[in-house]
């Protein structure tokens, strides 16, 4: 029950990272891409009825794994108190930077808002990055299950961990640069003109960078953390993920030069999907790894509520999953199509 | 308190107390927006669907506000209250995760397709996406207060070995009687507060002269509403959930009515300040045998006041606790006047012509939104000093490893934030009332 479990929470945050992560990647470049007021507008529209409804993934991906595993739940979220904090600030100023922008009139308030929205999604991006890097090293973690200070960093080149080091650092701007290209491609798709023109150029360029810094963070996880990849040996299903990211990085290269935008964006979410898995499928059966020593780790098994509680909300959430893929689906077949004048009307 | 707790407190009651500014209004206010849309299509007068999005924006906005202070509470249960978290996340944690399965993914999409859908879905798909978007804001409401009801009077689970709480029952969880009741009378209370707020703003038009149609329009059904749910709040709501507090959390009935003494015909206070070191309740004014009728239906029943229980079991604030709780009840009293008066006027077709009417309409909105945080606190401060009511204190489930200089920075970061975000939100909010209901842009 508790990998069944384990493998819906990463799930979730994998369907997390590719919707809400087009949102990001759209914000990082949102003032590359588009320069007048018209184009902002329409790089708004085309994320505005789908930005909330991405972020509820990674609610409900939380409410879950308190469900599920509380003692996750509390350890990480309390270990980590004012890197969470940090996250929650610019989740609010991201949410009210479109928002806002859209009542607003002035040019100067438009402007503010705009580079609100832009600076909390650079941060953001970096921010999940290095998250997801601290999940496949491991942090300090002691005998109570915690890591001895709120915001530790360690500048040296070294194993030793912190939670903001070369190593993660490297994963944020791999997941920055992944994420921008991410989203350029939802633009390229959702918008016609100077931004979509922008954006296919700017996608090409991100895309290369993205293989570069793919080989170079895969690297450096071979050398922190070897037994992800022996756990991805031992488990030859997880090589599935492994194929997925290929293909979707194959993908990303090859259609947006044939002109099929819709096909280049689903590689690129194909791609997004296939890293996150890889990562947690890698990590399993950890949450959260311990660098001191093994036994001190979070572990799915040692973490799991009861059968009862967990067989009820498996099936109260096939029930929930369905209905939202129902809706979500309706959602997206509505908005199909370029983002025209008449969508843009609220921003 | 060197290890946090007070900064604990604080940051989560800060942080909780506005957040709800928010969702008490989305939730009535969706209801209201499905009445306009379906009237708009019965009487195939365009004007009701002007109103309809005209309040779709304030809707948008007051939803942006309700998500983004909606997160942090999400994540405070694990960052602030860790060891709560541990002992009752396979319990609590099913309907906040139902939450999030099943209303928030409802909510956000339905206010995409409400907001930038109307001309590809049609008149009917635009009522349809109205009707789930009240269902999803309603929903949300149930799963939250079930989560809240544990707290308050927890069924359905068992103590584990392990020294953490098991779910037992799903279904007793979930139909807690005490939810039911809270939840009646929550949601009353957002139907309050969005009826109050339509009326002010018909009100506020009808002063200035302006939009003549839409004000009548939005005065109508503000006071209709309003009064129903005014009416619908102190009884049966209010009397059941007092009934629930008397019978489950005597201590708390007895602060919440600064009643001191037990004894047979036990007198209802309106009036008095209460005097916690001398045990009394100063320069009341009481209305005999009344507590005892309310709290169990007949005037010679015994209340137990404060001195049957050791001071230990005392909710902390008992002051704070017994104003908090006549706030709400005075201003519900109020509130049924102000809506009976207008009423009147309404049927005699007078109200749209007796302007001091129209000012305490107007100047009324604010009040739903102190009563029912008055209400809240009430409620949070009554189950003081246990978190989750006789099974854990609340001194024992902050978290510990957290500096409390950390809570102390955060906190003052959220209260800057919001700050800034509030005043935003409030000239947003002033300004699509000033450009009116057939504006669009
Ligand atoms: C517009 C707001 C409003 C108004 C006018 C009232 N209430 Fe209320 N009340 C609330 C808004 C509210 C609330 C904020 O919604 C609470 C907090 C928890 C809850 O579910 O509802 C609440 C809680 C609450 C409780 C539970 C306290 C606890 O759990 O310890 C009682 C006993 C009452 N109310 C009783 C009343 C009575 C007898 C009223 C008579 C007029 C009344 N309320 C008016
Ligand atoms: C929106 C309405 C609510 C308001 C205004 C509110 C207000 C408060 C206040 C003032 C406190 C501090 C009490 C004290 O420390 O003396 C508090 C504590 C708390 N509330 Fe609420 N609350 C609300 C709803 C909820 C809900 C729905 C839940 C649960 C799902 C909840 C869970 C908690 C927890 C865990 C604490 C901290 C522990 C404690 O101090 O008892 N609250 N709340
Ligand atoms: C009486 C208590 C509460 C009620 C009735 C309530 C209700 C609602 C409603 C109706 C919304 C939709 C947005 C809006 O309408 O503004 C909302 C948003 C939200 N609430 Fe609350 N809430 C309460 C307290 C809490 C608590 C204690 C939590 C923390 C677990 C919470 C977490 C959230 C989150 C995460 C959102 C954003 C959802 C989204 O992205 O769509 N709420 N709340």
């Amino acid at each position: 029950m508790e990998a069944v479990w384990f493998a819906i929470v990463s799930a979730m945050l994998a369907v997390y990272a590719v919707l809400d992560g087009f949102d990001f990647g759209v914000g990082v470049i949102h003032r590359l891409v588009a320069r007048t007021d018209e184009e902002r507008r329409t790089v708004l529209a085309a994320i505005g009825p789908v930005w909330d409804g991405n972020e509820v993934w990674l609610i409900a991906a939380g409410g879950l794994l308190f469900m599920a595993f509380p003692r996750v739940y509390a350890t990480a979220f309390s270990g980590f108190y004012m890197a969470l904090m940090i996250v929650l600030w610019l989740l609010i100023l991201r949410g009210v930077a479109i928002e806002f922008r859209s009542h607003q009139d002035h040019p100067l308030w438009r402007e503010f808002w705009d580079t609100v929205f832009s600076l909390a999604s650079v941060l953001l991006a970096v921010v999940f990055g290095t998250t997801l890097g601290n999940l496949v090293r491991g942090v300090p973690l002691g005998k109570d299950g915690l890591p001895g200070m709120p915001l530790f960093t360690n500048f040296r080149p070294g194993r030793e961990p912190g939670i903001l080091d070369w190593y993660t650092g490297l994963a944020g701007l791999f997941t920055l640069v992944a994420l921008a290209g991410h989203g350029a491609l939802y633009l390229v798709w959702r918008t016609t003109g100077p931004v979509r023109e922008r954006s296919l150029a700017f996608a090409r360029t991100a895309w290369k960078a993205v293989i570069v810094l793919w080989i170079a963070a895969t690297a450096a996880t071979a050398w922190v953390q070897p037994d992800a990849f022996f756990n991805l040996v031992a488990r030859p299903w997880a090589l599935v993920f492994v194929a997925l990211s290929v293909a979707g990085i194959w993908g990303a290269f090859r259609f947006p030069r044939r002109g099929q935008e819709l096909a280049a964006f689903l590689s690129s979410c194909v791609f997004l999907l296939g890293m996150v898995a890889t990562a947690l499928a890698g990590n399993y059966p950890f949450w959260l790894r311990s660098t001191l020593d093994p036994s001190y780790s979070l572990t799915a098994a040692n973490t799991a509520s009861a059968r009862y509680g967990m067989g009820v909300a498996l099936a109260w959430w096939a029930v929930g999953i369905a209905l939202t893929a129902g809706y979500l689906t309706y959602l997206f077949r509505s908005m199909r199509g370029k983002v025209g004048a008449d969508s843009g009307a609220g921003y | 308190m060197s290890d946090g707790l007070i900064w604990h407190r604080i940051q989560f009651a800060f942080s909780i107390t506005f957040h709800y500014l928010f969702p008490q209004l989305t939730m009535g206010l969706a209801l209201l927006i499905v009445l306009f849309k379906s009237l708009a299509l019965r009487l195939r007068d365009e004007s009701y669907n002007e109103v309809a999005r005209f309040w779709g924006r304030i809707f948008a906005l007051n939803f942006a506000m309700g998500v983004v202070t909606g997160i942090p509470l999400e994540f405070q249960f694990g960052t602030n209250w860790s060891r709560f978290s541990r002992f009752s996340g396979e319990v609590i944690g099913q309907t906040l995760a139902m939450e999030g399965v099943f209303a928030f993914f409802l909510e956000s999409t339905f206010l995409g397709l409400f907001l930038f859908g109307e001309r590809r879905l049609g008149p009917r798909g635009h009522l349809a996406a109205a009707v789930a978007l009240a269902l999803g804001s309603w929903l949300s409401g149930y799963f939250i207060i079930v989560a809240n009801a544990f707290m308050q009077h927890p069924v359905g689970y068992r103590l584990g070995e392990d020294g953490v709480l098991h779910l037992e029952s799903f279904s007793a969880f979930i139909f807690n009687r005490w939810a039911l009741w809270q939840y009646a009378h929550n949601m009353a209370a957002s139907l309050v507060t969005a009826s109050f707020a339509v009326a002010a703003v018909g009100a506020y038009w009808s002063l200035m002269g302006s939009h003549a149609r839409h004000a009548a329009i939005c005065l109508r059904a503000g006071v209709v509403a309003g009064l129903a749910s005014s009416i619908l709040i102190s009884f049966p709501t209010g009397d059941g959930q007092g009934k629930m507090v008397t019978k489950h959390q005597p201590v708390t009935l007895a602060a919440m009515e600064g009643l001191f003494d037990s004894g047979p015909d036990a007198e209802l206070a309106i009036i008095g300040q209460p005097n916690v070191a001398a045990r009394r309740l100063e320069n009341p004014i009481v209305v005999p045998g009344l507590l005892s009728f309310l709290a169990y239906g007949t005037f010679g029943s015994t209340v137990h006041g404060l001195n049957d229980f050791p001071a230990r079991e005392w909710p902390a604030n008992v002051e704070l606790l017994y104003y908090s709780y006549h706030i709400m009840v005075g201003l519900g009293t109020l509130f049924i006047l102000v809506m009976g008066i207008s009423a009147v006027l309404l049927r005699r077709d007078r109200l749209a012509r007796t302007r001091p009417m129209l000012w305490v309409l107007m100047l009324a909105f604010p009040f739903p939104y102190i009563a029912t945080t008055a209400g809240w606190w009430t409620a949070e401060m009554g189950r003081q000093p246990w978190i989750i009511h006789g099974l854990m204190r609340t001194a024992n489930a902050h978290s510990q490893l957290v500096n409390p200089g950390d809570v102390v920075f955060t906190t003052l970061g959220f209260a800057g934030l919001y700050l800034l975000l509030g005043m935003l939100f409030v000239v947003h909010v002033l300004k699509e009332i000033d450009r009116g209901p057939a504006a669009s842009h």
